[in-house]
């Protein structure tokens, strides 16, 4: 009797679950895809030139004109959005190429190297993580100064160590598993070892890290941006884009809100991505 | 006689559990001061030039006179081993250095700012942890629709960023309705919105990690025994669950403190507060690094201490530890 009634409703439940699940994951697909386009061909979807001024429209609120309204040199915004995309994109695509890649090169050595080693390397993962992602990368930001290349850069080192404990992890686990323990019962050597059993196990989860990160990097990058600390405002990249905007909050809201509306459906988007790659890896593993 | 042996060998135990702890937030400090140094000393160029040219915001040739000056005022002419064994001793005895830019001690500068910017990061925490226990408690466990909700609304929230959060609070409760000022303001009016600004990532943060646990306790055998002593939900919730599923948000709010103040930078912005924030926006723009590695010393310092204290709430919220 009791089983019965957990068991209907439940069914039931998943079902609706799985099909919310699944807008989600189309909806997500639906707005990568637009950004993408929007990155390679920007012509395609833009309504007007992203430079074109029209000062007697400036500062004009969202209307079937403007989609997202004008700045104030009567620049079409949405238009701005879209030419901004490429570059908004390469900063997060460049941020996390450094950040995957310090974090396979820290992760691995603290996962495999001999004891002395993998401790020390683990200590300064763990002074790193203890730093907050901005803190790291405004200190980077001081040393370099500011530009495109320093924001790839800091955001990149600054989000890095978070992403070394988990290669980490996911080595370390690689390395415990039964398939490991029998290859070594079957004699067979170090290298082929780690090539055939533990990087390959280690690497399919990083498929879920870079969606996860591209988002994320996006969103530091443009809260450097905000701080003034970016790529400077006449390019139409999504951080300089916000910046620009700062000046006018109390007369144009939607220079501001828009593009940072943009960078949260991008980052939610990547996100949602993300932890569906990260399910089906983890369901086809069991 | 066994009762004594048993006490000394806890006491025993917990020691150097304590001595563990200790050590490792020595090593996170010492690891912060030296990677302060790094950053100090890897400006690009000849450093004593490189401060006279930030000092007057443009790059020209030095004279010899112009820069033994500097280069005795820094002691930049010694041995960079010297310079870093004189920098940690200066750390030991709270001695941060010298503003390129203000010509100023730097604990005096960060001093003067610290109050509000603490204020801040302790009211935003506390406010974190309401809107964290009341969304939790009303949304975990009730259904798949409601707790899918519940969920969906912590992630999303735990992902926004601070600058635009604020924004739209700004945009909303200051200047649309004109609840608070838009600008500053003193008291508590003045320090809600950044606070909430910055608390509702956190509690979504929070929440992701107390959400699981919340609803793996609710099906605990202690609180069937609960229910049937007569305590009504909210009761269960409160008193038995909540207690059991803490843990992680605890852990996870002596992290925040030093996310949060780093945070602080975006939102003393947004809303032109005073504060640490603002202290380090402006060393970074003028890439005046005594200050800027000052601040990432001091918040790493914070840092250690809290989560000493996160240890202490830790054994407070759940006895069992002490043996451990």
């Amino acid at each position: 009797m009791t089983s019965l009634r957990t068991v209907l409703p439940a069914g039931a439940a998943s079902r609706s679950i799985l099909r919310a699940a699944a807008t989600g994951l189309y909806l997500s697909i639906t707005v990568l895809a637009f950004f993408a386009v929007a990155a390679i061909v920007p012509g395609l979807l833009a309504t007007h030139s992203p430079t074109a001024l029209d000062l007697s429209h400036s500062l004009e609120g969202p209307s079937w004109q403007h989609w997202f309204g004008t700045d104030e040199s009567g620049r079409d915004l949405y238009s701005r959005v879209v030419y901004g995309t490429r570059e908004s994109l390469a900063i997060g695509i460049g941020a996390t190429a450094v950040s995957i890649s310090i974090a396979l090169v820290l992760g691995s050595i603290a996962a495999l190297a001999r004891r002395f080693v993998a401790g020390a390397v683990n200590r300064v993962i763990e002074i790193l993580f203890a730093f907050p992602t901005l803190l790291l990368a405004l200190l980077l930001v001081a040393v370099l100064g500011p530009s495109a290349m320093t924001q790839i850069v800091a955001v990149g080192i600054g989000t890095a160590p978070g992403y070394a404990r988990i290669i980490r992890g996911q080595i370390l686990s690689a390395k415990d598993s039964g398939y490991v323990e029998a290859a070594v019962a079957l004699g067979h050597s170090r290298r082929r070892i780690l090539g055939a059993h533990i990087v390959p196990n280690a690497v399919r989860p990083l498929v879920a890290i870079i969606t996860l990160s591209i988002g994320q990097s996006i969103v530091w990058a443009s809260s450097l941006a905000f701080l003034g600390l970016g790529v400077a405002p006449p390019a139409s990249e999504w951080g300089a884009l916000l910046d620009a905007g700062r000046t006018y909050i109390t007369q144009a809201w939607w220079l501001i809100v828009i593009p940072g509306l943009v960078i949260v459906t991008l980052a939610l988007a990547a996100t949602t991505l993300g932890k569906h790659i990260q399910n089906i890896l983890e369901k086809g593993e069991k | 006689m066994a009762a004594a042996t048993r006490t000394a060998r806890v006491g025993a135990a917990r020691l150097g559990l304590v001595g563990r702890k200790l050590l490792s937030a020595v090593i996170v400090l010492w690891g912060s001061a030296t990677a302060a140094f790094v950053a100090q000393a890897s400006l690009p160029g000849d450093r004593a030039t490189v401060i006279l040219n930030i000092r007057a915001g443009q790059a020209v040739e030095r004279t010899s006179t112009e820069l033994a000056q500097i280069n005795a005022q820094y002691g930049l002419q010694d041995p960079l081993v010297q310079q870093y064994f004189r920098y940690l001793r200066g750390l030991l005895v709270g001695d941060l250095g010298v503003s390129y830019q203000q010509y100023r001690p730097v604990t005096q500068i960060i001093g003067e700012q610290l109050a509000p910017t603490i204020i801040l990061t302790l009211t935003t925490i506390v406010l974190a942890w309401i809107i964290m226990i009341f969304w939790v408690t009303l949304t975990a466990g009730r259904g798949r629709r409601i707790s899918g909700i519940g969920s969906f609304v912590d992630t999303v929230t735990a992902g926004l960023p601070h600058y635009w959060l604020g924004i739209i609070l700004l945009l909303v409760f200051a200047l649309g309705l004109g609840w608070f000022p838009v600008i500053g303001g003193s008291g508590i009016q003045g320090l809600f919105l950044p606070a909430l600004t910055l608390a509702i990532p956190l509690a979504g943060f929070m929440g992701q990690a107390t959400r699981t646990e919340f609803e793996n306790s609710l099906e605990q055998p202690f609180v069937l025994s609960a229910r049937m002593r007569g305590m009504g939900d909210l009761g269960v919730r409160l008193r038995h669950v909540l207690r059991h599923s803490a843990l992680p948000a605890v852990t996870l709010s002596g992290w925040a403190l030093g996310a949060t103040i780093s945070g602080a930078v975006i939102v003393e912005t947004v809303f032109t507060r005073a504060g640490i924030g603002k202290v380090l926006t402006t060393a970074v723009n003028t890439q005046d690094l005594p200050v800027v590695t000052g601040v990432v010393v001091l918040i790493a310092a914070l840092y250690v201490i809290a989560n000493l204290v996160v240890d202490a709430i830790y054994i407070l919220i759940d006895p069992r530890l002490t043996s451990a």
